[in-house]
């Protein structure tokens, strides 16, 4: 059979290509400088106050005969993480840093200048998320192609897709025009669920948001739950990039970087599919 | 097989190099003044936007004494070896004098007992350390604003300094001596206060004994502790290092309230 004749739709709009790529900057040096702010108290607890004899999650080193072993405890169970996490670093010269030095910026645990790096690019993040927001409300990209109708809401097509993804098969023809069930599931918890929390909670952690909405930080149950929040919340988003990047490459990854790039993607057709299911 | 182990090899060294450079590059920004000043832009900006859209007489929550941490860390100084604060400290503060200089109409020197008469406020809050943890105390102290209207603000005075009797690092021109510096919205916010009591007791020296600031609504490194004079001022660069405190001209945001 002669290879299907592919046709280019064009599927993203200018304003979410490049509120995409700014977020991925943004994303990416707004984790790795928390990664560093992180570690000048790599310890978390609930409520408004520290219980410093009693964090819910902490990394460290500790000291056991002659070596030293990075330890990241989480409630009541502990688990040796050296080289990683608590304790890292080249052979011979490993330190004592919450996350590795290649994980973070700055490289070396500083304070100062990791909060340079994480406030510049939380402005930038912000501005660019309400540019997404407005554009996408007003010209009803997130109505119309994230909201899901409910044709997508049925069991029936649930299970469905789920078992397609499963197997890694992906809609073709028509079909590949929209977005499936999963994937507006997936986007919308992004854009509307944990990428506003994590502004929100980060909010929480200024003492002079707190005086001025002392609301937003009894929401989240206090400064402290805010900020083990916005931890769990960065690292849900770090995994679902993981997922992103995998459905990337599994579902075409030069078709789908050059939709994020020109804003066309290649379908093949139905009437050219033949027999297709 | 081989092949695609190959293809792997070469595809992690890649997005190794790749992570070293991007990296290597970014702490070559932290490291140019040039390049950093542009990410420091941000301060700016968060405090017109925190001034603009927060009451400037908001008030910091205040909790009930049972939320009181049992476990307040202390940090920075703690327990000050200079010696004008040791002779001071072994006679129970009874020596220690507040002074209010600068740009006043009246300088002011005030004892312990003469503090302790002011116009007073008593205070639950939650001290939000730069480092990310919290503590909760109480602190009964005398409010800022009815003390500078006693020495007089003259209509220069932009900020009010601190000047502290600790120093927290060791250098040869004596920029490691402690000080911090508020403008005058935080100076006249009514929970500004000079606390010289804590959780009910006299301050304890790891807290800033006899007096530190509290300055609600900002994080811990502007509570300045050990303070022995206020100066008013109409520009912050003649001070320190000029960056208008210790931990900032260090690197960190004269403006903390995030």
């Amino acid at each position: 059979m002669a290879k299907p004749a592919k046709v280019l739709v064009y599927r993203h709009a200018a304003v979410t290509r490049v509120t995409h790529w700014i977020n991925v900057l943004a994303l990416t040096l707004l984790l790795m400088s928390g990664l560093n702010i992180f570690g000048a108290h790599p310890a978390l607890y609930w409520g408004q106050k520290a219980v410093f004899a009693h964090p819910w999650i902490s990394i460290g080193a500790e000291q056991q005969g002659a070596r030293t072993l990075g330890v990241t405890q989480i409630d009541s169970l502990k688990f040796n993480t050296t080289g990683v996490l608590g304790y890292s670093g080249k052979a011979g010269s490993e330190e004592a840093v919450a996350f590795p030095h290649w994980a973070t910026v700055p490289s070396e645990r500083d304070l100062a200048d990791a909060r340079h790096w994480h406030f510049f690019f939380a402005w930038l993040f912000v501005l660019n998320g309400l540019v997404y927001w407005l554009v996408g409300l007003g010209g009803g990209h997130i109505l119309k192609d994230l909201a899901p109708t409910r044709r997508d809401l049925a069991p029936r097509n649930l299970w469905h897709e789920i078992v397609t993804h499963a197997k890694l098969k992906f809609p073709k023809g028509e079909e590949a025009r929209r977005y499936n069930v999963l994937q507006k599931g997936a986007y919308l918890g992004v854009v509307l669920v944990a990428l506003p929390l994590m502004v929100l909670t980060g909010l929480c952690m200024s003492p002079g948001v707190d005086a001025g909405a002392p609301w937003l930080v009894a929401l989240f149950g206090g400064r402290q739950s805010a900020r083990t929040i916005h931890f769990i919340t960065a690292w849900a988003i770090v995994a679902f990039i993981f997922v992103h990047l995998f459905m990337v490459v599994a579902s075409g990854t030069w078709n789908n970087i050059r939709s994020m790039i020109t804003g066309r993607y290649a379908i093949v057709p139905d009437e050219t599919l033949g027999d297709v299911p | 097989m081989t092949g695609a182990l190959h293809r792997r090899g070469w595809l992690q060294a890649g997005l190794a190099s790749a992570g070293a450079l991007v990296l290597g590059a970014c702490d070559k920004i932290t490291a140019n003044p040039k390049a950093n000043a542009v990410l420091q832009s941000a301060e700016g900006l968060t405090r017109r936007a925190q001034r603009l859209l927060v009451d400037r007489k908001a008030l910091a929550r205040e909790f009930t004494p049972k939320d009181i941490s049992p476990d307040f860390r202390p940090n920075g100084s703690i327990d000050p070896t200079d010696p004008d604060y040791l002779a001071l400290k072994a006679k129970g503060f009874a020596d220690y004098r507040l002074v209010v200089d600068g740009l006043v109409e009246r300088p002011l020197s005030l004892s312990l007992a003469d503090l302790r008469a002011q116009p007073a406020r008593t205070q639950i809050t939650r001290h939000d350390c730069v480092e990310g943890w919290s503590s909760i105390g109480k602190w009964t102290g005398a409010r800022l604003g009815p003390l500078l209207d006693r020495a007089g603000l003259k209509p220069a005075a932009r900020y009010i300094v601190f000047h502290c009797a600790d120093t927290l690092e060791q250098t040869l021109d004596g920029s490691g001596q402690y000080y911090e510096s508020i403008d005058l919205i935080d100076a006249y916010h009514p929970q500004t206060i000079l606390a010289y009591d804590m959780n009910d007791a006299p301050l304890p020296v790891p807290h800033g004994a006899p007096v530190r600031l509290r300055v609600e609504r900002q994080l811990g490194y502007k509570h300045a502790k050990y303070v022995m004079r206020l100066e008013a001022v109409n520009d912050l660069k003649p001070l320190g290092r000029g960056k208008g405190g210790f931990w900032e001209d260090r690197g960190y945001e004269w403006y903390a309230g995030i």
